[in-house]
């Protein structure tokens, strides 16, 4: 029974003690600041595309799923304010995130994995630098500062693909009144929940995928199996956090 | 202050363990300035962890390390930065970054060590002139990815002394090369060691390659290797002998030929 749970909890414990050591080394310098700015063009314009797509066909599929349900009350009108919320509170950050883990843990954990079995990172502690500071701390900063502006350009082209739907496509309601309603209906609580949740969703993001990368071991095997756990412990972790954020804001 | 006499790195009953697999068994030696050490074992004896536990990459479950007349057991990581800024390291494949081409490769420790301070106008010479001193001026802008196994085995060795290190430590440098290239890349460590009197640790599975370490001095004048005047002698190298992490003969080329031991015996080769 002890080795069944001792696995796990050691799992767990090495990655609480890389998220200490990587949360307290974005104030420890050295600042490789050539790092930060690649990861961040790797992260923010090498997902451009994929959050843009997801994000313009999310609006679309809820302006169009929503248009049949409104037309049973008549209330076509309102298809604006319920692409909004749903897409700031929720669909907008959920959506972005997946795109974010599958892209980018993946990438995390199969490059600094691929580092781990090579003994690059060996290499690098014994020339004299911490492959926290070097290789994780970059990571966690862009895409904590990155993924929140993925999200709102989600947002926003999700909006634009509801009002397609539902204003060109199907016109259940004016453009006027669309953009009105969903401007309108969108509270400060609203946007701090659409802000806060791709904040948390990002440390997740980093941490995890620098995580399994730095455990990787045997092989090229190893950094596949590192990869598809990143990934797989991201996505999960990102749906349990979009729930108890949800519930958080719910009560206040 | 350390002088002389005081041992640059010596194991003192160390111990490590995998989980609840022990790796190490009490290994203890003593490796003075200038003197060489071949580590000889079979695979999963427990070499690679032996270097690894004199760098710091990994911390022994018992014993002690001392590095330079100091504890550094129980050193915090920054304390190790400092410590490993001192020490020159090979590792099995050359470790080399494959996202940095061989003069950033090489000119890796210069920016980063601690100690080091570098200024970024002395960076390029000296990496120039630690590549012509493993004959690979050119490579300068090459890949690792470009290179043959034994290529990124010499821009490996010359990352390592490129600071000018007072110890060094190598990783199996010779495994999976053909002979004629372990015998150049033997003969480098060799003339790394001579030229610089180097404190030298080398681990390996090949007997041949500390019998050149052991036999052979670097000539200067001559620009190559010469036999040492009673063809072993003089170059204070020993052997250590691993079978699974315990350490199971200690001592030198002579000494390791007599051996009646069977498993230490295996690694001499009979004609």
């Amino acid at each position: 029974m002890f080795e069944l749970i001792k696995r796990p909890i050691l799992t767990f414990q090495g990655f609480v003690l890389l998220s200490v050591r990587a949360l307290r080394g974005i104030f420890q310098k050295p600042y490789y600041w050539d790092d930060l700015f690649l990861q961040m063009d790797s992260l923010g314009i090498g997902s451009l595309p994929v959050v843009i797509l997801t994000g313009f066909f999310a609006g679309c599929i809820m302006a169009l799923q929503m248009a049949r349900a409104l037309q049973t009350y008549g209330a076509t009108s309102q298809v604006g304010q319920l692409v909004a919320i749903t897409l700031v509170r929720e669909m907008g950050p959920v959506l972005t995130a997946l795109m974010v883990a599958g892209r980018n843990a993946s990438g995390m954990a199969s490059e600094l994995g691929s580092m781990k079995v090579t003994e690059q990172i060996d290499a690098m502690r014994a020339l004299g630098t911490d492959p926290i500071l070097k290789l994780v701390k970059p990571r966690l900063i862009a895409t904590a500062i990155l993924l929140p502006l993925l999200t709102i350009l989600a947002d926003f082209i999700g909006m634009i693909g509801g009002w397609m739907v539902s204003c060109v496509m199907l016109s259940l309601t004016t453009s006027a009144h669309y953009w009105n309603t969903a401007w309108r209906i969108l509270e400060y609580n609203d946007l701090a929940q659409g802000l806060i949740k791709p904040f948390v969703f990002a440390i997740v993001i980093a941490l995890v995928g620098c995580f399994y990368g730095m455990e990787a071991k045997g092989g090229t095997q190893g950094v596949g199996l590192a990869t598809t756990r990143a990934v797989v412990v991201a996505s999960v972790w990102i749906v349990v956090l979009t729930f108890i954020i949800g519930r958080v804001f719910v009560s206040l | 202050m350390p002088d002389a006499q005081t041992p640059q790195l010596a194991f003192h009953n160390v111990s490590f363990a995998f989980d609840e697999t022990p790796v190490l068994r009490n290994v203890s030696f003593e490796l003075s300035s200038g003197e060489t050490l071949i580590v000889l074992g079979a695979a999963g004896s427990g070499k690679t962890v032996l270097l690894k536990t004199a760098l710091g990459l990994l911390r022994p479950t018992q014993g002690r390390v001392v590095l330079f007349g100091a504890d550094v057991t129980a050193g915090s990581e920054r304390e190790w930065f400092d410590i490993r800024s001192r020490i020159g390291v090979l590792f099995q494949e050359g470790g080399l970054f494959d996202s940095l081409d061989v003069a950033d490769n090489v000119a890796y420790p210069l920016r980063n060590q601690p100690l080091r301070q570098c200024p970024e106008e002395q960076v390029l010479p000296k990496v120039e002139e630690s590549l012509k001193f493993v004959d690979l001026g050119h490579t300068l802008d090459k890949y690792p990815s470009e290179l043959s196994g034994g290529m990124r085995r010499r821009v490996g060795i010359a990352r390592a002394i490129v600071t000018q290190p007072e110890l060094m430590l190598y990783d199996s440098p010779t495994a999976g090369l053909d002979p004629i290239t372990a015998n150049i890349i033997v003969a480098l460590i060799t003339k790394g060691r001579d030229v610089r009197n180097a404190t030298t640790v080398m681990v390996t599975h090949r007997f041949q390659d500390g019998e050149i370490l052991a036999g052979f001095r670097y000539d200067t004048a001559a620009g190559g290797l010469g036999l040492t005047p009673d063809h072993r002698g003089d170059t204070q190298t020993r052997f250590l002998v691993l079978r699974e992490g315990e350490m199971v003969f200690l001592g030198t080329q002579a000494e390791l030929e007599a051996s009646q031991d069977s498993y230490v015996s295996k690694f001499v080769p009979h004609t």
